[in-house]
């Protein structure tokens, strides 16, 4: 949009009064030095753009400076090591299960979220009796803080608690498992957990989505002899598209990220058993003082994120971008 | 009170990264304030929630009263928020003038960053009362804080479960351990309690093993040149694999937070679920909340870690630490002068009475106690040849929490005794 003005008023200068329909007729160019663009860029730009710079680009290159540091965070900061931290991180076991925690996790919220989202969110679009509370108690987890809700998880899924109480009570007593205490389950409990807390939102945001969608495309699909579900396969989900690829957006990044349930629910554990990038990056900097190496992880960290968040950009949200964002760049 | 709760959870990824970033941002250069004239002194303490917040703040009105020209701006700053909100206020310039603080390593580590009053010429007159405990607030000989309150960890035990299982009384060596944990099973009842999720709480069971093992020398020396190459260290993983493997802890310990809800170590206790837990004199000031029989504290006893046959080590040492304060740099004289005030007989029976402290650092105030199990605990402190300061309060935070890891992953059936003793050169970075 802010481009477009412009554009058209730059083609109308030269050509002058418009022959033909194309491009509106410009009776009376306003004349717009550089140099009050420019001020005009400044004024608008400079208070979002300090805010940019100082919390975000600033921290970054900080953690990019202490990351080539050893320090705990007290004394001076005068023990250069080069890119030791990172050759440390990156050949550290526990660094590397935790990288793989956070890509286990981002795949089973790929395959198991996205289309328990896409289901729900088909239904809750129906017109049905209690449609509203439904959404409601959907998106209700979404609001809970993650803090509330690791606390609550940790008390429900104590050995005991509610989950294995319910569990015994319906007959399935050989199913309660320790969900927090054992190695080889905990990850699966936290993506349980994170599910819980997340889908909400994909669902509002895919039915959302469903709501752009006009329903004479549908209509006419049908019309024309499409089964219900031929209609949803091939016209509904399709214009589904920029809404699905924005939430896969979402969800990598999440899932990358992912940190407040798992510090509260086990602190990574037991034996890093559930640790992930950000846990090991907080337990390394705050919890051990090891400021420098807690960076260098965060760095890491930062890039992975960025490089996934770059590729996806270029490879699948282009597409829906395209001709907004990208125009003039290729 | 140091409950030793788990670490702040609120930081998210993005805030930490920040943090991080931001720690050394602010440039370096307090101003003192004059000698003599009114002073307001920033102090920063742990105790966010009745007794202690209200018994702190009397003690900071008293003394105002009866010193006008000190004011207090009291910031009560939850536990965990400590190991974060210290960091960053040191490098900054504008850092609280009193602090909580637990001394040892992490105490030396924040020295260096020359924001600590050196405490030594104003504290030596009356530093004495406070026994030898003192000491772990030094670092390079000097004091950097004045202890509070003391602490020792030891068994909090049910009575009325070691009754049904039929045992008398308290073990004194680690095979009567055994061999009551052996009895507890066999009437149904999980016979330790333990919060392993929290990793320190696994971490006394193994520090006790090298107390039990190694002399005092040895611990000391080895603490300082965070090396514990010593075979007594690996002797005592041995140990206490030996006792791993009665599988003493109830179900799904790994998992169990030390102290949070009726399903932490702390409330299985409180409530019978367990028959004894290895914990710090603070269990009684945790457990009320836990428990839904309020009268728990009449069914507790304590008893000490049991000795080792054929240990090499002090067989009565104990293990503890202590809350206290440090001045910085930014504070004048009268901080120490209400450090001096805060350590007087009167404030710690003060404290005692309000259940702000649970075992005073000055001894005079130990006839506050009341309850009969922690005289029982007092008793001990006094009568042992030596209290151990935490390993990972002793080390530099850095070594001491990956001794903590490797311990809670050994808890976990992950490495073998000498990698636990190992695992202290990891830190550092």
């Amino acid at each position: 949009m802010v481009e477009t003005t412009p554009l058209v008023l730059r083609k109308a200068v030269p050509t002058g009064p418009a022959v033909g329909t194309a491009p509106p007729p410009v009776t009376r160019p306003r004349r717009r030095p550089a140099t009050r663009r420019r001020l005009e860029l400044l004024l608008l730009l400079a208070p979002a753009l300090t805010l940019f710079v100082g919390f975000v680009l600033a921290p970054i290159a900080v953690a990019v400076y202490y990351s080539v540091y050893r320090w705990n965070g007290f004394g001076p900061l005068d023990d250069v090591v080069g890119f030791a931290n990172y050759r440390q991180a990156l050949s550290d076991p526990v660094f590397q299960h935790a990288i793989e925690h956070n890509l286990v996790i981002a795949l089973l919220s790929l395959v198991v979220q996205l289309p328990i989202s896409i289901g729900v969110a088909l239904l809750l679009n129906r017109r049905m009796h209690g449609r509203a509370v439904l959404r409601l108690v959907v998106f209700a987890p979404y609001v809970v803080s993650e803090a509330v809700t690791a606390v609550l998880w940790l008390l429900i899924l104590q050995p005991g608690g509610f989950v294995d109480e319910v569990l015994r009570d319906v007959g399935l007593g050989h199913f309660v498992h320790l969900w927090l205490a054992d190695s080889d389950l905990v990850l699966y409990t936290m993506f349980a957990v994170v599910t819980w807390k997340y889908i909400g939102f994909g669902i509002i945001l895919l039915l959302a989505g469903l709501q752009g969608i006009p329903a004479e495309l549908r209509e006419a699909a049908l019309l024309d002899g499409a089964t219900g579900w031929q209609a949803t396969r091939f016209v509904t989900i399709p214009l589904l598209g920029p809404t699905i690829r924005i939430w896969i957006f979402l969800s990598m990044i999440g899932s990358l990220q992912l940190f407040d349930i798992v510090w509260i629910m086990t602190s990574g554990g037991p034996a890093n058993a559930s640790t992930t990038m950000a846990t090991y990056l907080v337990d390394r900097g705050f919890r051990r003082y090891e400021f420098g190496y807690g960076s260098a992880v965060a760095v890491i960290l930062f890039a992975i994120c960025f490089v996934f968040a770059l590729l996806y950009q270029r490879f699948a949200l282009r597409r829906d971008t395209d001709g907004a964002l990208t125009r003039g760049l290729a | 009170m140091n409950l030793r709760r788990r670490p702040a959870l609120a930081a998210s990824t993005l805030l930490a990264a920040a943090l991080l970033a931001l720690t050394a941002c602010s440039s370096s250069g307090g101003s003192s304030a004059k000698k003599g004239g009114p002073v307001t002194l920033t102090w920063w303490h742990n105790a966010t929630t009745d007794p202690g917040k209200s018994a702190w703040q009397r003690i900071a009105d008293a003394y105002h009263s009866a010193h006008p020209k000190v004011s207090f701006k009291v910031q009560p700053i939850q536990n965990e928020q400590f190991t974060t909100k210290v960091p960053v206020a040191l490098q900054g310039d504008n850092p609280p003038d009193v602090y909580q603080q637990w001394g040892g390593g992490a105490l030396a580590t924040q020295v260096e960053s020359g924001k600590l009053m050196d405490l030594t010429s104003a504290t030596q007159g009356w530093i004495g009362q406070l026994g030898p405990g003192a000491k772990g607030w030094q670092a390079g000989g000097k004091q950097y804080g004045v202890p509070y309150d003391y602490h020792i960890v030891g068994f909090w035990y049910r009575k009325d479960l070691f009754q049904q299982a039929g045992i008398t009384g308290a073990p004194a060596t680690i095979d009567d351990l055994k061999a009551d944990v052996a009895k507890l099973k066999a009437a149904h009842i999980a016979p330790v309690a333990i919060g392993s999720k929290d990793r320190w709480p696994d971490a006394f069971w193994w520090e006790y093993f090298v107390l039990r093992e190694c002399p005092q020398a040895t611990v000391t020396k080895s603490l300082a040149a965070k090396s514990l190459d010593d075979a007594c260290f690996t002797k005592a993983g041995e140990d206490l694999k030996d006792f791993l493997a009665t599988k003493p802890f109830q179900n799904g310990f790994l998992g169990t937070p030390a102290q949070q809800g009726a399903g932490s170590s702390a409330g299985l206790v409180a409530n019978g679920k367990a028959a004894m837990e290895l914990q710090g004199d603070w269990e009684m000031a945790v457990m009320p909340a836990l428990a839904t029989d309020k009268n728990f504290a009449d069914k507790l006893g304590w008893f000490p870690f049991p000795s080792v046959p054929g240990g090499g080590g002090d067989q009565q040492a104990g293990l503890g630490g202590g809350d206290g304060f440090s001045c910085t740099t930014k504070a004048t004289d009268a901080c120490p002068d209400f450090l001096k005030y805060v350590a007087s007989a009167s404030v710690q029976r003060q404290l005692v009475q309000a259940k702000a402290a649970t075992l005073p650092a000055n001894p005079a105030a130990n006839d506050a106690i009341s309850d009969p199990t922690l005289k029982v605990v007092l008793a001990y402190l006094q009568k042992v040849g030596y209290n151990q300061l935490y390993f990972d309060q002793a080390l530099p935070t850095s070594n001491g929490q990956a001794l903590n890891e490797a311990v809670a992953n050994f808890f976990a059936g992950q490495g073998s005794p000498k990698a636990v003793a190992d695992s202290v050169k990891q830190g550092g970075s």
